[in-house]
């Protein structure tokens, strides 16, 4: 763009570059390359053998809840308050390479993965952490490939989902004070009533929780998505309490455990806080 | 890979339509301009255009006029339909996917075939900075050859310059090299046009050249020039007159309408129906606050 004294700087632009001559495609060799690369960029989907057997001849999985938590805070929410209680089953794990991904076919660290997790006693609802980066070319086919594993008729999907308040545009200044705070966001088929505000204009969401949404919504399924804003960038305790309405409706399909103590809830959150050496 | 799924579009290849959609390009510029298009004319949401090849997004409904309609869910891509003017736009809010781009281009392509519209216009910019000096007035247009047949007359009376070829190599005289179209920061539009091209599809690109920034001028410049054309905003004078198209009394009822409106213009010169203050007529939409960001924080001062 140009600046104030004429010269031009090169920034970033939102058009798409146009590779004129290189759409050719002649050269095998970039081809071969182009293909490989999506093929390690796929999604793969790693069901645990029970599971696995209920998918067979393209059977789809019984589920009426499918509740996802995208980020760490959502994550710990989850393992804290509903994951704890040692009623669920690890029913298999999503991988998704890509440039910042740290698992993949190497190591298998379960803080940084998608992993779902079934009721044991009502195996319809179905639990996914993702604490990985979903590249954006992988989120449509992560959404599709889980979806199509689950049958959708009275399925109804909660995504929760953290977010930095400096994402959140609002007409009057925001003091630090008001964060963390929610914002719900749901398809036209969720009937029920959100515990939160509805996202006001013109703030949008991205990311995974969009693409489900998204999804939710060309389908026809009842879903919706809670974004907790908060000015804490890492794992915090204060961001996962905010997530605490949201138990009042997951508690109908699934028994809710007494408030963890703070020694459970310091469990989660150190092991995210492991990989940040910058501050010894 | 995944096709787009169209199955929410209803068949309208019985109806001779027209359709404007912004192609992801420099500034935005095609997307707000079609924003004030489906804003305005109060458009309805007929369908999703589902495609793996845009970036997910979600919000709640750009449009909103009222409190009851706030809380609709939108994606990136949705197709919005004027029934009365015969008219269908397809919204794109996300960028393209890079490595997706040609796909992009052969889902739209496919579509516009299978939905049969009688012409299709794109909304476009361009990179101002990477002008030739011919090029310096902001608008241009393009037009593929099966669509010139029947626009060339109104593009004449419009007196539109359309897009110049470029040399391939600036500065350098070879007689082999062609001229070629090059639309620096216009995304998929050239492509979209040579595919079209190729297809015989009667389709448009009016394209304005612009910077990144404040892009609201710009997009009201593109839709006025877009409004010259197509008089999208004719059904919208304030002295409320509907009319249908393409019928023998409409074109009589217009030359007395005409008339009377000349006659009016004659004694208030002040009211104007022509694009003299255009800004007035399109209706900003609510999704067009906080494009720079927040309010500011008092402590700053």
């Amino acid at each position: 763009m140009a600046t104030f004294f004429g010269e031009v700087l090169s920034v970033y632009s939102r058009a798409v570059e146009e590779e004129d001559e290189e759409e050719l495609d002649d050269n095998e060799e970039d081809e071969q390359i182009r293909r490989e690369l999506e093929e390690k960029r796929a999604v793969h989907l790693h069901w645990s053998p029970d599971v696995t057997e209920s998918l067979r001849s393209g059977n789809k999985l019984q589920c009426s809840s499918f509740i996802l938590a995208v980020g760490h805070n959502a994550a710990s929410f989850l393992s804290a308050y509903v994951l704890a209680s040692a009623n669920w089953d690890a029913a298999g794990r999503a991988l998704a390479w890509n440039e910042r991904s740290r698992s993949g076919t190497g190591r298998s660290g379960e803080e940084s993965a998608c992993v779902f997790y079934r009721h044991k006693d009502e195996p319809s609802v179905l639990i996914c952490n993702v604490t990985c980066h979903i590249a954006e070319d992988q989120l449509f086919e992560w959404t599709e490939k889980v979806f199509d594993c689950l049958q959708s008729r009275e399925l109804a999907v909660t995504v929760l989902s953290d977010r930095s308040v400096a994402d959140y545009k609002t007409p009057d200044y925001l003091c630090s004070s008001s964060a963390p705070f929610l914002r719900s966001l749901h398809s036209s088929a969720f009937a029920d009533r959100p515990v939160c505000p509805s996202l006001e204009q013109p703030n949008i969401i991205t990311g995974l929780p969009a693409a489900v949404l998204n999804h939710c919504q060309v389908h026809r399924i009842a879903a919706v998505v809670y974004q907790c804003y908060s000015d804490v960038a890492g794992p915090d305790s204060v961001t996962v309490e905010s997530y605490k309405p949201v138990l009042n409706k997951l508690g109908r399909s699934i028994q809710v455990n007494s408030p963890p103590s703070t020694d459970v809830l310091r469990k989660f959150l150190r092991s995210a806080e492991i990989q940040s050496n910058l501050y010894i | 890979k995944k096709n787009v799924s169209s199955g929410f579009w209803p068949n309208f290849t019985h109806i001779i339509l027209i359709r404007i959609w912004p192609a992801v390009a420099v500034g935005n510029v095609g997307q707000l301009a079609v924003d004030l298009v489906v804003s305005t004319l109060n458009m309805s949401r007929v369908g999703y255009f589902h495609t793996d090849c845009l970036i997910p997004m979600a919000g709640n409904n750009p449009y909103a006029s009222c409190k009851d309609d706030t809380e609709e869910l939108h994606t990136p891509a949705e197709v919005y339909t004027a029934a009365e003017l015969k008219l269908a736009v397809l919204q794109i809010r996300a960028p393209i996917l890079q490595t997706r781009s040609k796909r992009f281009r052969q889902q739209l392509v496919s579509w516009i075939k299978a939905s049969g519209f009688s012409r299709t216009v794109v909304l476009s910019s361009s990179h101002a900075y990477q002008r030739d000096d011919q090029q310096l007035t902001p608008l241009r247009y393009l037009i593929t050859p099966s669509l010139l047949t029947t626009s060339a007359d109104a593009l004449k009376e419009l007196s539109w310059r359309e897009m110049e070829r470029m040399p391939a190599f600036p500065g350098v005289k070879d007689a082999d090299a062609e001229p070629r179209l090059c639309i620096p920061g216009g995304g998929i539009t050239k492509g979209l046009y040579t595919d079209s091209c190729a297809e015989d599809l009667p389709l448009a690109v009016l394209l304005l050249f612009c910077s990144e920034g404040d892009n609201i001028p710009d997009a009201f410049a593109l839709v006025n020039h877009l409004n010259d054309w197509l008089h999208l905003l004719d059904g919208q004078v304030t002295l409320k007159y509907h009319f249908s198209c393409e019928s023998a009394e409409f074109k009589r009822d217009m030359q007395v309408f005409k008339l009377y409106l000349y006659i009016f213009i004659y004694f208030f010169p002040d009211f104007s129906y022509q694009s003299q203050e255009p800004n007035r007529k399109w209706k900003v939409p609510s999704s067009w606050s906080l494009l720079f960001g927040s309010g500011i924080p008092p402590a700053l001062f």
